[in-house]
């Protein structure tokens, strides 16, 4: 049954009479793709254009209002072979967008002001200023004053704007010490200009600008890259939902679309994907990915549900986000309230180093000029030295340290599958050390499998994966698949029960254990697989009992073992003690509690803090989200609810938790480097200070060693790329 | 020395006609899609297919 569609929450309306519609687009690779969509929907009546943007891999189409409708786009582009989504640009996406702009312009104009400038000081240094005449020299001085002056205004905004407001914050950060360098060495260039001396600084204000403003762009475009792809993410595994309109016709629409008190269809087999509480119907409700509890819940008129959670048997009429209190979901956003005030707030490396920096930096060259006046200097000499100072500490290393290493950390972790929601992620991540998981769907899969496959005969398999072909009930699809069925049986479906048909003269039935009447033989399947949900299956007197249970992550065992090599790991839960007990066994992890609620998961993060744990929790439901916002960093699949991933730092892609695993490895590597970074930037100053100090450093000795000092520290940054081992 | 009169004002001009150049193509989008750009300059779509038309 397909439902029509509503996707009005969708459409933008870009100028009088035209409507517009972004989409993320799966599978667009090449050029070819382009050209197939951008022409096969330009085809379409009333369609005025349509334009794919290859790296996004999303598509714009535009079209004359009312020419055709939202949903006949989509069909298109499925029909031309691209599934589409369809997604909103929030307007933080597009000023993300603008702020990215803003630093390529101002690194365009820093780059055309530095190599101007450069151009007049080279040939200076190359020995104009060694004529007698020094017409020359005050010429090229006053050239690159006109060159640099508006490009340093220009291009120094976003440090300048920054500085001001991290003063009036009273908390300051890196970029009071830039601005604070690149406006003195302007000013005093002038000053030396105007009195004919031979020594300005306008080339190094200008370099360092551009440096930094490479910087900071690369930055700026890898947030913006990876808050792409989780918006893409998010369009493609959006969720919809059928809602009933008051004449009782269901149209499928996007959750975005939906409001509190509007009525939803939810389907035997479907997802619940709102909140709400139940009008109508009467169901099982697998609550494993919110609760963690594995055992299916009776609901009836009147109890909660909630998304995420799968609907077992029958149809339910659902009223979204009830105003029931002391649900679930009350508890846990009061819980998550309270865990985001106690969040300690965490102070990022370079932040930290910047705390430390600029007093010493300030306090040098306050102190050099004191020292040389004391020396009997002039007040020009003493200015013109204490600059220099603060120009060739100028943290152009120590900018770059810290990002650069985020920016190729972030794109290593991306490629294998782990997308990072802040840089300080990062930092975060490396100090870790202890892991705790979730269990159900951080560790298990979400979806269902046969566990007891070996321990049945080949007929019965075969028999109960044709029964179960014939319902819609999730358990079933399992058996099918592990069965291989292909060829269903004319089979009738007890909606709840299970599925009956006469098979070789016999009466055949698949369903609950009550129903088949198998409770006997269930007690030692249910003792083996405790984990499991049973499903049995009689024919005539024979009666077999299926254990279908969430299988572990393919890989989950050797993560777990090399995450366990450097790193304390637990297991909490909210399953039952045998449950959790079973896959803690297989894993080899020695500590696990079971039965936990979400306050309960949030003490033990506490007492683990309490201890001076720095704890990674890795969580998908819904009743891990205080617990991931509670904890120093958190992980959650991309699987996840919404609330959880909303909490996380970083989400991991596919069926795979090595990611967890590279994300600790490679964090740890990243602040190592991070580290050096600052380091080497430490030591470049303690040999370049006392010269700059004693008044050595002329602006080509400057130029050099910022320059030096800035490639050595990305490309030890670009070494975040490669990490082996631990 | 002379030289440098129109020297360096040509420097600066070319200089600047590039900075100006780069701007337009930041301004009419040519930054937004690295990835499709590469593509679309070798796809033949704007050469009229032989034979079709008229």
């Amino acid at each position: 049954m397909t439902a029509a569609q509503d996707l009005s929450v969708f459409v933008r309306r870009p100028a009088e009479g035209v409507e517009a519609m972004d989409l993320v687009v799966d599978g667009v690779y090449c050029g070819a793709c382009i050209v197939t969509i951008e022409k096969g929907l330009s085809r379409e009546e009333g369609v005025r254009g349509a334009r794919v943007n290859l790296a996004s891999k999303r598509v714009t189409v535009e079209w004359e209002e009312g020419a055709l409708e939202p949903p006949a786009i989509i069909e298109k582009l499925e029909a031309l072979g691209y599934p589409a989504y369809p997604f909103a640009s929030d307007t933080a996406d597009s000023a993300e967008m603008q702020a990215e702009k803003r630093l390529l312009r101002c690194l365009g104009v820093a780059a055309f002001g530095a190599m101007n400038v450069m151009l007049l000081s080279v040939s200076l240094w190359a020995g104009a200023d060694t004529d007698p005449n020094p017409a020359t020299r005050d010429l090229f001085h006053w050239l690159s004053a006109l060159v640099a002056l508006p490009c340093a205004a220009y291009a120094g905004m976003p440090f300048f704007e920054s500085a001001a407001k991290s003063l009036r914050a009273r908390a300051l950060n890196m970029d009071a010490p830039i601005s604070l360098a690149v406006i003195l060495a302007l000013c005093m260039s002038v000053v030396q200009t105007l009195a004919h001396e031979r020594q300005a600084y306008f080339d190094s204000a200008i370099t360092l600008l551009m440096f930094l403003l490479a910087g900071r762009y690369l930055d700026q475009r890898m947030r913006r890259r990876t808050r792409d792809f989780a918006v893409n993410l998010s369009a493609i595994r959006a969720d919809r939902a059928l809602k009933l309109a008051a004449d009782g016709e269901a149209k499928e629409t996007p959750i975005a679309a939906i409001k509190p008190g509007d009525l939803v269809l939810v389907r035997a087999g479907e997802r619940v994907a709102v909140d709400g509480t139940i009008e109508e119907g009467r169901s099982q409700i697998d609550q494993s990915l919110v609760t963690g509890e594995t055992a299916a819940a009776e609901v009836g008129p009147g109890a909660p549900v909630y998304a995420g959670t799968l609907n077992l048997a029958g149809a339910l009429r659902v009223r979204v986000e009830s105003a029931a209190s002391g649900t679930l979901l009350d508890q846990v956003n009061a819980l998550l309230l309270k865990a985001v005030e106690q969040r300690s707030s965490y102070v990022a490396l370079a932040d930290r180093a910047a705390r430390l920096y600029v007093p010493i930096v300030h306090f040098t060259a306050l102190a050099t000029f004191i020292g040389w006046l004391a020396l009997g200097a002039g007040w020009q000499q003493a200015t013109v030295i204490a600059v220099t100072v603060l120009i060739i500490t100028c943290p152009c290393a120590l900018g770059l340290a810290v990002p650069a290493v985020q920016v190729v950390a972030a794109g290593a972790l991306f490629r294998r599958g782990l997308i990072l929601n802040s840089g300080e992620a990062l930092e975060r991540l490396a100090e870790a050390d202890s892991v705790v998981f979730d269990k159900t769907g951080t560790l298990t899969q979400p979806k269902p499998v046969l566990a007891n496959a070996a321990d049945l005969t080949r007929d019965d398999l075969a028999l109960a994966g044709a029964l179960a072909l014939a319902s819609k009930h999730p358990l079933a699809k399992a058996i099918a698949e592990a069965a291989g069925a292909k060829a269903p049986i004319a089979a009738e479906e007890f909606p709840g029960r299970g599925v009956a048909a006469g098979y070789r003269g016999e009466a055949a039935k698949l369903g609950s254990v009550a129903w088949c009447e198998a409770e006997a033989e269930a007690a030692p399947v249910a003792a083996a697989w405790p984990d499991a949900s049973l499903i049995a299956l009689r024919r005539g007197e024979r009666v077999v009992v299926f254990a279908v249970r969430q299988a572990l992550r393919p890989d989950a065992r050797e993560a777990v073992a090399e995450i366990a090599r450097a790193h304390k790991v637990e297991i909490l839960s909210g399953d039952r003690a045998a449950a959790v007990a079973l896959v803690a066994r297989e894993l080899g992890v020695e500590r696990y509690e079971a039965g936990l609620k979400p306050a309960d998961k949030i003490a033990r993060l506490k007492a683990l803090a309490a201890e001076g744990k720095r704890t990674l929790m890795v969580g998908d439901g819904l009743n891990d989200a205080p617990a991931l916002a509670a904890a120093h960093v958190s992980i959650s699949p991309v699987s996840a609810a919404h609330i959880a991933q909303a909490q996380a730092d970083a989400l991991f892609l596919g069926d795979k938790l090595m990611p967890v695993a590279d994300a600790l490895r490679l964090s740890a590597k990243a602040r190592r480097l991070m580290l050096e970074n600052l380091w080497f930037s430490a030591a470049y100053n303690l040999f370049a200070v006392p010269l700059a100090i004693l008044g050595y450093v002329t602006p080509l000795i400057a130029a050099i060693a910022m320059s030096s000092s800035s490639v050595v520290v990305t490309l030890n940054a670009l070494r975040a790329r490669h990490a082996k081992g631990p | 020395m002379n030289v440098l009169v129109y020297l360096v004002p040509l420097a600066l001009a070319l200089g600047l006609l590039g900075l100006a150049a780069f701007l337009w193509a930041l301004r009419s989008g040519q930054f937004d899609d690295l990835d499709g750009a590469a593509w679309r300059a070798i796809s033949d779509d704007d050469l009229p297919e032989r034979g079709k038309r008229e």
